[in-house]
């Protein structure tokens, strides 16, 4: 009765993991300096293990013979569930970062309330998952300060960055109708729960670097749960599954 | 199924023999993993479980990191440990849950983590995501410095000894 439900929320946890893991790995060979390279590099390679985790579940749930690569790799933009927010280009380190601990503070509150869930295969991954991201939120938050509080120039760049990110967050607070119903059968992490979660956490970190918070972003005319997707998915997507998809089954 | 599918895949089937466990525990114990190469798969704590199920090796395995890119080779040098030891063809089995925990690297792997160069996890993986007080794995001070958090492979961070200078890798809580 939940499955259709269900896939479709794995592909919200799943797709917007592996899309900001993927906007990690843009930064390989160009990051500001080797240990913040490394740190790029980590965090990407824990999303798309999570990532692996969730499309493994959605896949068997689907039970139509295409296993998790074949989700990642021979799908359409349009098919893809990811927030909006992690498609986003890179810009600056500022925008980079910002864009890290927006989704860092939903993550983490999405896990944290996943790993109660009804779902034991649910509860695991985010169990799991849920120990990776503290240390992802951390450092991302650290960054938010570091350059919020720092230099006239760093500071201009984190102010810069809020307006360019900030519209995409209202998908972080909310929910539709069948995530609700999942989390009235125990199996989702409770909506409300996770945006105001959301909400404290961001609000600790600008208010202590006294950055600006923003008027709560109002609805925005794409979204990203029902595959309507920034151009700039469509231009990830061509880079990450050129591979597998001029070479089907290529194996090295 | 065709005639002979159930012979192929059932290759070296046999009964449980005295000493079994006990051998193929000490070939794990032999089993290094590949990033660090001084702690075993044993010493990590990520083998949870060996038993004996028709006529094969079976084993529980739980991945450090969900991203590890060990995870297969692990996988794959284990299989291979445990058939040159003459069990064929063993059954891994990958198991998420209960998550894998730093508190289950035993303490002969923190020690060789410790003689590697690398300062093993400080105190239970409750304090993941705090600042604990880390020794230099050199000198044993404790005057050291969080450089990044996250170091050369997703389970370490970097630090720095203010006493002897030398940056090292930690072993971070998870
Ligand atoms: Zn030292």
């Amino acid at each position: 009765m939940h499955k259709q439900a269900l896939i479709q929320y794995l592909l919200l946890l799943g797709d917007s993991a592996l899309v900001q893991g993927q906007r990690l790995c843009e930064w390989c060979g160009k990051a500001p300096a080797l240990e913040e390279e490394l740190a790029l590099m980590n965090v990407g390679l824990d999303l798309v293990g999570q990532a692996r985790n969730w499309l493994d579940y959605a896949a068997e749930l689907q039970g139509d013979g295409h296993d998790a690569d074949a989700l990642a790799f021979r799908r359409d933009e349009r098919a893809y569930r990811n927030l909006l927010l992690v498609e986003q280009p890179n810009g600056d380190y500022a925008v980079t970062m910002l864009k890290q601990f927006f989704y860092d503070a939903w993550h983490h509150a999405m896990l944290d309330g996943l790993s109660a869930s009804g779902d034991e295969r649910i509860a695991g991954i985010a169990a799991k998952a849920l120990k990776e991201v503290t240390y992802h939120l951390r450092r991302s938050g650290e960054w938010v300060q570091r350059l919020g509080g720092g230099t006239e120039e760093s500071r201009r760049r984190m102010l810069e960055a809020i307006p360019v990110l900030w519209r995409f967050t209202v998908e972080l607070t909310v929910a539709s109708d069948s995530e609700v119903q999942l989390a009235q059968a125990g199996i989702a992490a409770d909506p409300t729960q996770v945006a105001q979660r959301w909400h404290a956490a961001v609000e600790a970190i600008f208010a202590s670097v006294e950055l600006p918070l923003p008027k709560a972003a109002s609805h925005f005319y794409l979204d990203g749960r029902k595959g309507l997707h920034t151009e700039h998915l469509g231009l990830l997507l061509a880079e990450m599954q050129f591979l597998p998809r001029a070479y089907p089954d290529a194996t090295w | 199924m065709r005639p002979g599918e159930l012979i192929a895949g059932d290759r070296g089937a046999r009964a449980l023999r005295d000493g079994d466990l006990a051998q193929a525990w000490a070939v794990l114990a032999e089993v290094m993993d590949p990033e660090v190469p001084v702690v075993s798969v044993i010493d990590l704590g990520i083998v949870r479980d060996l038993d004996w199920r028709a006529g094969h090796l079976h084993l529980v395995v739980t991945p450090t990191y969900s991203g590890c890119p060990a995870t297969e080779v692990i996988e794959g040098d284990i299989r291979q440990a445990l058939e040159q030891a003459g069990f064929a063809e063993p059954a891994l089995e990958r198991r998420l849950t209960p998550a894998w925990s730093t508190d289950w690297i035993s303490d002969q792997g923190r020690e060789r983590l410790r003689a590697y160069g690398i300062a093993p996890p400080a105190g239970s993986a409750s304090l993941r995501g705090a600042s604990p007080t880390v020794c230099c794995p050199q000198c044993a001070s404790s005057d050291t410095e969080l450089l990044s958090q996250f170091g050369s492979t997703a389970c370490k961070a970097l630090y720095r000894c203010r006493a002897c200078l030398e940056p090292f890798d930690y072993f971070k809580c998870l």
